[in-house]
């Protein structure tokens, strides 16, 4: 049999493989056999071509969302007064009459000395004025979420209306201050520096080491 | 014995008392014999044994728990395992589903659900949990494993690596976080740092072999192993990358850890390690003798290394079995057996992870993170207390 193999008989290249493949089979056994291995893996190619472009026209209409800095605010303006009456018929029943009462979320009101009391009192509220960081989260959570009843039924002009009154309630912004792409990102929250990171490792888990609670 | 007793207490327990009541009152006789009668035939689905009722605990219309204390091994089934929605759980119709990715990208696309199904698929399993999973603050001894972390769940997820899709649109470099975007009717947002999708995001479309279930994202969610369940946003829509965090209300005025030091952490996604003794827990009562105390421990830092428990209130500690295979970023069960003599006890558990991370006291928690009003991220270690009768409480202490 070896013989063979070292003096092959004058075949073509196919043919030659396909006497090897069979002699090493008579060769080894069935275990032998199932223990060769395979092929490596195919490596994934740099893009599939699957899924196709998305049109300028398809991103507009679901990009909605306003960063911290403004990006994203739609044209339009609103004033507390604008707000007032859009708040006490789409949003008191949930929120209260003054934005404190609830029975859902309070939305207005400070800490004196805008301190953070949050750790040690569990019965302080976190309103807009006391624990959101950023006044452009107001106008993009009531654009997309509110009211529950008809979340995304607002216009533009009355989502500025609500925020300006909710900033009015909170004492951040005077009575006939107008709201809009440009003036809601200036408006700074008391609570803006206190947010910090992580520092657990939530990114980089520290092998070996006890973290911080 | 120890099965029928524990049924038998579980139906009386609170908030499954009408369950309970109900299904024994339905609960169809067998026959004295099964072995005299003809069997049912064949059929299109499978249903539970009809003794066995186990029931998710609905807290509220917008979230409900895993019955852990009537599950074994480390599988949540899909119907059981634990829902949080922000508004309502919505239908969406697969043959018009898909997912926009863009922003920073070189190829802003499209993806049906069809197209998500060709990308090379991967399954793995994980634990998903709410970060406002700790149940233990309500002033009652008498909690179960289910109220008392409940909104914790295991399952193997199905789908494609996030990484591959960010290949596919050709994500920028400059692009650090990306905003993940749901389609219910809060349009739920998180922003997810890049850097989390080439490790080991996936979005999914699969649990535990069939297609994910409607409260856990149908027809495909986000999912990130090991964080906290409200980044992993579910019937998710859109993504857009970006240089910059978004700070939308889920991230900012939710989901924020306000610290003892008059900080507030933000971005926490981590979910640290935490293990919990499912058995014997209230309400089941015990008989002397061999107890195989055992439980669930995970970590959102990988696998957990150790668990140890304790059956003399924290004094002496010794080292669980750890079920086999012990996966990265899931449920593992440990198990140890106990001879009770019949005194009074508190049995507790306390789980170490591959990080060196070991799970905290609730003495410790308070120190760093003080007592507010939510508690994200509470993992403390919890005892039982096992009186002389037999019966199970939650050990409970105070918290502030």
């Amino acid at each position: 049999m070896s013989s063979q193999i070292s003096a092959p008989p004058p075949v073509t290249s196919l043919v030659r493989v396909r006497c090897v493949v069979a002699i090493t089979a008579l060769l080894v056994t069935p275990t032998q056999a199932q223990a060769q291995p395979a092929k490596a893996p195919t490596r994934q190619p740099a893009t599939f071509g699957i899924g196709r472009a998305a049109t300028p026209a398809e991103i507009a209409a679901l990009d909605i969302d306003v960063g911290p800095d403004g990006a994203g605010l739609p044209p339009g303006r609103g004033t507390s007064a604008d707000g007032a009456p859009i708040y006490a018929a789409r949003c008191a029943s949930c929120h209260g009459k003054t934005g404190k009462e609830g029975p859902n979320d309070a939305l207005v009101g400070r800490v004196p000395g805008d301190a953070f009391p949050f750790a040690r009192d569990p019965r302080a509220p976190k309103t807009i004025g006391s624990y959101w960081p950023y006044s452009t989260t107001v106008f993009d959570y009531i654009r997309r979420a509110m009211p529950p009843d008809a979340p995304g039924s607002l216009k533009d002009n009355e989502v500025y209306g609500l925020v300006a009154y909710l900033l009015f309630l909170n004492e951040l912004i005077p009575a006939d201050a107008v709201i809009d792409a440009a003036s809601l990102p200036k408006v700074r929250m008391p609570a803006r520096d206190r947010f910090v990171p992580d520092t657990r490792g939530a990114h980089k888990p520290a092998p070996g080491s006890s973290r911080r609670q | 014995m120890k099965k029928v007793s524990r049924r038998a207490l579980l139906a009386g327990a609170a908030g499954l008392v009408a369950a309970g009541k109900t299904a024994a009152m339905q609960a169809p006789e067998s026959p004295s014999d099964p072995s005299k009668v003809r069997g049912k035939p064949s059929k299109a689905l499978g249903q539970r044994a009809p003794s066995e009722k186990p029931q998710r605990q609905v807290r509220s219309g917008a979230a409900s728990g895993t019955p852990h204390q009537d599950l074994c091994g480390t599988i949540t089934p899909a119907d059981l395992h634990f829902e949080r929605h922000h508004a309502g759980v919505p239908e969406i119709d697969p043959k018009t589903y898909s997912l926009l990715i863009h922003g920073m990208v070189e190829r802003p696309m499209v993806f049906t659900l069809a197209d998500l199904k060709r990308f090379p698929a991967v399954s793995r399993v994980h634990f998903l949990e709410c970060s406002g999973n700790f149940g233990g603050r309500t002033g009652s001894a008498e909690l179960t494993p289910q109220q008392l972390a409940g909104l914790t769940s295991t399952s193997e997820w199905t789908g494609v690596a996030l990484a591959t899709l960010f290949r596919e649109v050709g994500a920028r470099p400059q692009a650090k976080w990306f905003l993940a975007e749901g389609q219910d009717a809060a349009l739920l947002t998180r922003s997810i740092p890049v850097a989390k999708a080439y490790d080991d995001a996936l979005i999914a479309y699969g649990q535990n072999g069939e297609a994910i279930r409607p409260e856990q994202g149908y027809p495909a969610r986000l999912f990130l192993p090991g964080w906290e369940g409200n980044a992993s946003v579910k019937w998710l829509r859109r993504i857009e990358l970006s240089d910059h965090p978004f700070m939308t209300r889920e991230e900012t005025s939710k989901y924020t850890d306000p610290m003892a030091d008059g900080t507030a952490r933000i971005f926490s996604f981590l979910m640290d390690a935490r293990s919990l003794i499912t058995y014997p827990a209230y309400p089941v009562t015990i008989s002397r003798g061999w107890v195989e105390i055992n439980g669930i421990a995970w970590t959102g830092s990988g696998k957990i290394a150790r668990v140890d428990v304790s059956t003399d209130g924290g004094t002496t500690w010794s080292q669980a079995k750890l079920q086999e295979p012990v996966l990265s970023k899931a449920h593992t069960r440990f198990r140890h057996l106990w001879n009770w003599t019949g005194g009074e006890a508190v049995i507790m558990s306390r789980a170490v992870d591959e990080a060196g991370y070991v799970q905290p006291t609730r003495t410790d928690l308070i120190a760093s993170r003080g007592v507010s009003s939510v508690g994200y991220h509470l993992n403390p270690i919890t005892g039982w207390l096992v009186r002389p009768d037999g019966t199970v409480l939650y050990k409970q202490e105070p918290w502030g």
